[in-house]
């Protein structure tokens, strides 16, 4: 489903990706693991086009995306999660999701607010599946964030893609909603045969739901696995300065110290 | 024993280079006052000389002569009426304005650079002026001064519309471009959702200014009450002058309030 060889993208003078190869099936479920700064959201992103990659093959759903003429097809396919959901405030829960059939549908009719019978009936669908049936008609900003990012999740389905890309989508959830967010997005993807590449921060969300784990460190591939694999090493690797950071946190707080010490006498 | 219970929290100058500098600042100022006031020639002893004569007019303008009210009406109604058409054309050309003037939507420098530039000197433009010219292009009457709201509206709308389409979140929009949602989809789905009741609150300001200028624009011969207000004036029929001014004063009061009330409700919506 999605096809990645020596995939390498920069921006200014800061390399993002070293040259990623990776393969993922249909209906696979993968997570992506790695530091702020690795190139999780970069990869991602250059998936559906977002971001424009500068070298290497990506093939997504059958569709090259780095030299597609045709972006609408390609997004068509590949639907995007976000982390702050980028859900519309002002507009109902289902007219959101709705949004997810703006490229299915002609300009002038979406436009005009007008949208098929069958449309708005997969809208509902979607929100079935997200647990938001009962929510069609309220107004998204009257919605929690858990909430909020379930509807992201339901514009996502109703574009009935091939693969969902999902970038930290419960970064900003409490661990509760976030554990219930993860489900409804698996579960969803499941059974509706989906491939998903989702980027999380959390190891344990990683374990618990990913058919598959790929690790990131400075833009190159440094694990690609199952759960089972993910040891004390392995997480080493991905999140490899753990300490070394702190070090440097620590170090620039001393002269902060200093400085107030001064202040102080 | 008074003067122990106060302290005086006033920051003052600690060196006397600041004493300098606040007495320097404090003279410029005196001098640039005295400066406008010769220019202006700003005058105790005339406007004191001319009080009786301001008296003499109040006087001989009540009690307002309210038979002529009837009268009023259709240029009452006729400014309601340019006001309304003035706001309405200015809507129509300052929201495809506002959208190539606002940075967030394109990446044309130029096109934004010079669109906001034109909103700016079209905004400059007096509407008494621009009255005075649409007077000459299209003749006497209300037209010329519907066009002359309507086109320093585009200059207002545009430039406020614009500015609030900068203040959205990008989020949303960057969603529906990756759901493959065309420009002008992302657009209605996007972007007016996020902007349309702060430009209702505009609008409905701009329509209370509207109303406001549309009683001024009849001095110029561009309709309205203040064709009248102006005809009285030359006629020296002072009462019904009064009576002019009474009605302008309470349709200003009137659309200011609901106006007003209108915005409040909107903006108390968006807040739950």
């Amino acid at each position: 489903m999605i096809r990645v060889s020596q995939l390498s993208k920069h921006y200014g003078g800061n390399q993002v990706l070293r040259g990623i190869d990776l393969q993922i099936g249909a209906g696979e479920f993968v997570v992506v693991l790695g530091q702020s700064g690795a190139g999780k959201s970069t990869f991602l992103r250059c998936m559906n086009r977002l971001a424009r990659a500068d070298g290497g093959e990506l093939q997504v759903a059958g569709i090259d995306a780095l030299d597609a003429r045709d972006e609408r097809a390609l997004r068509r396919q590949v639907a995007m999660i976000f982390q702050h959901h980028n859900v519309v405030p002002r507009l109902s829960v289902l007219k959101n999701v709705l949004t997810g059939r703006l490229a299915s549908v002609s300009t002038l009719a979406s436009v005009l607010q007008l949208f098929s019978q069958a449309d708005v009936e997969l809208a509902r669908q979607c929100l079935l599946r997200v647990g938001l049936a009962h929510k069609a008609d309220a107004r998204t900003d009257s919605l929690s964030g858990g909430q909020m990012q379930r509807v992201g999740i339901a514009r996502a389905l109703a574009q009935q893609p091939k693969v969902i890309l999902a970038d930290e989508p419960v970064a900003s959830l409490d661990p509760k909603t976030a554990r219930l967010v993860m489900q409804y997005l698996h579960d969803a993807s499941r059974e509706l045969g989906i491939t998903v590449v989702c980027n999380l921060h959390q190891v344990e969300f990683a374990r618990e739901f990913a058919d598959r784990i790929v690790g990131l460190a400075h833009g190159r591939l440094v694990y690609d696995g199952d759960a089972s694999g993910l040891d004390e090493a392995t997480l080493q690797r991905i999140y490899p300065d753990a300490e070394s950071t702190e070090d440097e946190s620590a170090a620039a707080c001393a002269p902060q110290l200093h400085y107030a010490n001064g202040l102080g006498g | 024993m008074g003067t122990h219970e106060y302290r005086w929290l006033v920051s003052t100058p600690e060196s006397l280079r600041g004493w300098a500098v606040s007495g320097t600042l404090l003279l410029v100022i005196i001098a640039l006052l005295h400066w406008s006031a010769g220019g202006a020639e700003l005058s105790w002893g005339e406007l004191a000389a001319g009080l009786p004569q301001i008296g003499d007019f109040i006087s001989r303008s009540v009690p307002p002569d309210l038979d002529i009210l009837p009268k009023l009406l259709a240029p009452a109604l006729e400014t309601v009426q340019i006001a309304i058409w003035g706001t309405l054309l200015g809507i129509l050309f300052a929201v495809p304005l506002a959208f190539l003037a606002a940075r967030n939507l394109h990446s044309n420098r130029w096109l934004y650079q010079g669109t906001r530039q034109a909103l700016n000197v079209i905004r400059s433009i007096n509407e008494l002026i621009l009255a005075l010219v649409f007077v000459s292009a299209v003749g006497l009457g209300p037209f010329p001064g519907v066009l002359a709201l309507a086109v320093h509206g585009v200059g207002m709308l545009g430039k406020f519309f614009a500015d609030s389409i900068e203040e959205i979140d990008q989020g949303p929009l960057e969603a529906l471009r990756a759901t493959g949602a065309r420009p002008l989809q992302v657009i209605v789905f996007g972007v007016l959702p996020q902007v349309i009741t702060a430009w209702i609150a505009v609008i409905l300001y701009r329509f209370e200014v509207n109303l406001r200028s549309a009683t001024v624009l009849g001095m110029v011969g561009a309709g309205g009450l203040g064709f009248e207000l102006v005809s009285s004036l030359k006629l020296f029929k002072y009462p019904e002058t009064a009576t002019c001014i009474i009605v302008i004063t309470l349709m200003v009061i009137a659309a200011d309030m609901l106006s007003g009330r209108l915005r409040k409700a909107i903006q108390g919506d968006g807040r739950h």
